[in-house]
């Protein structure tokens, strides 16, 4: 299943495509990861005030409100409803991740998950094999959990610890220990459990997975047919689980579109297919290649 | 493993609960709801961080014994300088901060407390009426009462006295505390304010509002009062003699005894401690030549 031994992942792409084809999509993460980040800290590093606030809240140009749903949806169950910039910025922004993928904030905003994707690339290159098990499901029940925990204590309750403010509002506002806590979640991701914060436990990816249920904007893979399994997609997916019905539903009929909440639609396995099986598509671009219906009734006609 | 979340619950319950103390030094925004709403409302956003022009407030780090992620100020670091305009409570996208805040000086942050009558340089009887002269808020949030002096007799202390009804808690008076550490301290109200509970009723209120004695005055029975043989207190009836002593006056119980025989009074009688409220009036002189303690 892994990779031959002293290859490594992406390196038939690289062969093939070159460097940039590679990693395109991973550099436009980071781009929009590190320019949302230089947007917020314009204004308290240069005075430059562009964005306010932080990823639970911000005020763009004084025009623009942007709200955290899950954090609004926290603070409203503890009875409070906020004022009018408030709720229109949770519109917005659940617009705007329903339109894209929910999980679009995990992979091209959330500054935790340059530290998790670290974590990964690392235990990838050392080899480290053994994982604690977690079930995926974990964070929808911890999800459930701040939600229920939040209007039960009157408290916004994964706020006081939720790693991913901490982290963001840390660099913007001012660190403090917040670096511990993103430490021990790349310690954590590293050594004990392989994609276990985000994958397994973050709230704020599974609030932004549902968001994304029926978004549009899916990650397919048309061109399924030319596929050599050489599992580099597997290997490099943060959420593995979603490529197979997609990749590998020729057989059951199965359309070519990622349909799961959990991808995030970072379009890394688009950057490390050598055979450019994968590309962004819509998620009504579902029907079966042409080629595998020819042979799905030649095979039918046959029978 | 929902086993373990639900565990997890507990933990993060058990801390929220904590969290809603908020520990004496640390004072809300201005608007700030009270802190168990407070907690609920407030999503962590800054935005009353950025729009404080004097760097006031700050976001709680992780390690802050205040709730992660909420502003706060310290007094003695950075005041409040109470803007006309409250730029914070305008930012606030949710309210936590209440909008309905449109004067400063309804404001209630915190309140002044003076904790250390010890190190208070007036209440040693000096002139040092700083924080009274800082307070945005003068004569009324701080007044200085005057009471005699009783270590020398002669001379007037200046005390400060806070006054709830008017103090915002903007925590000018605990920064400008010439003491090495401010001998006057601004609280969260929840810890500074007493409350008097609600069966009490006090009397000269409520014969205010009523407009007149709310009982039969005439039909009160006035029992003698015990007091040294010869002395008389104005308006009170002496069984002995038959007769009431012309009144003196009103409210004058804590007062200096007018009608005070040789030595009533003297050195050797306790003095009410300084600055015990409804002292006002003052406690007795410990007689300076020529006030009253002489032949």
């Amino acid at each position: 299943m892994n990779a031959p031994a002293g290859k490594r992942v992406g390196a038939d792409a690289l062969a093939e495509k070159g460097w940039f084809a590679t990693y395109k999509w991973l550099l436009l993460r980071r781009c929009s990861q590190f320019a949302i980040l230089a947007l917020f800290l314009l204004g308290p590093l240069y005075g430059v005030w562009v964005v306010k606030g932080n990823l639970a809240y911000s005020y763009t140009l004084g025009v623009l409100p942007l709200t955290d749903p899950y954090v609004a949806l926290q603070s409203l169950l503890t009875g409070h409803v906020p004022e009018k910039l408030g709720l229109i910025g949770v519109a917005i922004v659940l617009l705007f991740y329903f339109l894209v993928g929910g999980r679009v904030y995990c992979s091209w905003v959330c500054p935790v998950n340059v530290v998790t994707d670290t974590a990964g690339w690392l235990r990838r290159r050392l080899g480290i094999k053994g994982s604690a098990h977690l079930s995926r499901e974990t964070r929808y029940w911890v999800l459930a959990m701040t939600l229920v925990g939040s209007a039960v204590t009157g408290v916004v309750l994964w706020e006081l610890i939720n790693p991913v403010s901490m982290l963001h509002r840390g660099l913007i506002f001012g660190m403090g220990f917040a670096w511990a806590i993103v430490l021990a979640i790349f310690l954590f991701d590293l050594f004990v459990m392989s994609r276990g914060w985000c994958g397994r436990l973050c709230p704020v990816g599974a609030f932004y997975g549902l968001i994304g249920r029926w978004s549009p904007v899916r990650v397919s893979a048309p061109a399924r047919s030319a596929c050599n399994d050489c599992m580099d997609c597997f290997e490099v997916c943060p959420e593995p689980q979603v490529i197979r019905p997609a990749l590998k539903g020729a057989a059951t009929g199965t359309g070519p579109v990622i349909l799961s909440s959990a991808c995030t639609n970072c379009g890394r396995c688009i950057d490390v297919c050598s055979k450019d099986v994968f590309r962004f598509g819509m998620r009504f671009s579902n029907a079966l290649p042409t080629s595998e219906v020819a042979a799905a009734s030649a095979a039918s006609s046959k029978s | 493993m929902a086993c373990g979340v639900g565990m997890l619950g507990l933990g993060l319950g058990l801390y929220a609960k904590q969290t809603q103390a908020l520990p004496a030094l640390a004072l809300r925004p201005p608007g700030a709801l009270a802190e168990n709403d407070f907690l609920g409302a407030c999503i962590r956003c800054g935005m009353c961080v950025r729009d404080c022009p004097y760097d006031t407030l700050s976001l709680a780090k992780p390690e802050t014994p205040v709730a992660t992620g909420t502003p706060y100020f310290t007094a003695r670091g950075i005041p409040c300088e109470m803007c006309d305009d409250i730029p914070c409570v305008k930012a606030c996208p949710t309210g936590a901060l209440d909008h309905k805040l449109t004067d400063i000086n309804k404001a209630k942050m915190g309140l002044a407390v003076l904790v250390d009558q010890e190190t208070c340089l007036n209440f040693l009887g000096l002139r040092c009426d700083v924080c009274y002269r800082v307070c945005p808020v003068i004569d009324k949030a701080i007044t200085l009462e005057l009471v005699p002096n009783p270590r020398t007799g002669r001379h007037t202390m200046f005390l400060p006295t806070v006054h709830s009804e008017h103090c915002t808690g903007c925590g000018k008076c605990e920064k400008s505390c010439v003491t090495e550490e401010a001998s006057i301290k601004v609280y969260p109200l929840a810890i500074a304010k007493g409350s008097l509970g609600k069966h009490y009723q006090l009397g000269w209120e409520e014969q205010k509002k009523h407009g007149g004695s709310l009982i039969d005055e005439k039909s009160m029975v006035d029992l003698p009062d015990r007091v040294p043989e010869g002395v008389r207190l104005p308006g009170h009836y002496d069984p002995a003699s038959g007769m009431t002593a012309p009144p003196g006056m009103p409210g004058s119980a804590a007062g200096p005894v007018p009608s005070a025989p040789p030595g009533f009074g003297g050195p050797t009688v306790p003095s009410a401690p300084p600055g015990m409220p409804g002292s006002v009036a003052g406690p007795v002189p410990s007689h300076p030549p020529g006030l009253g303690g002489g032949k």
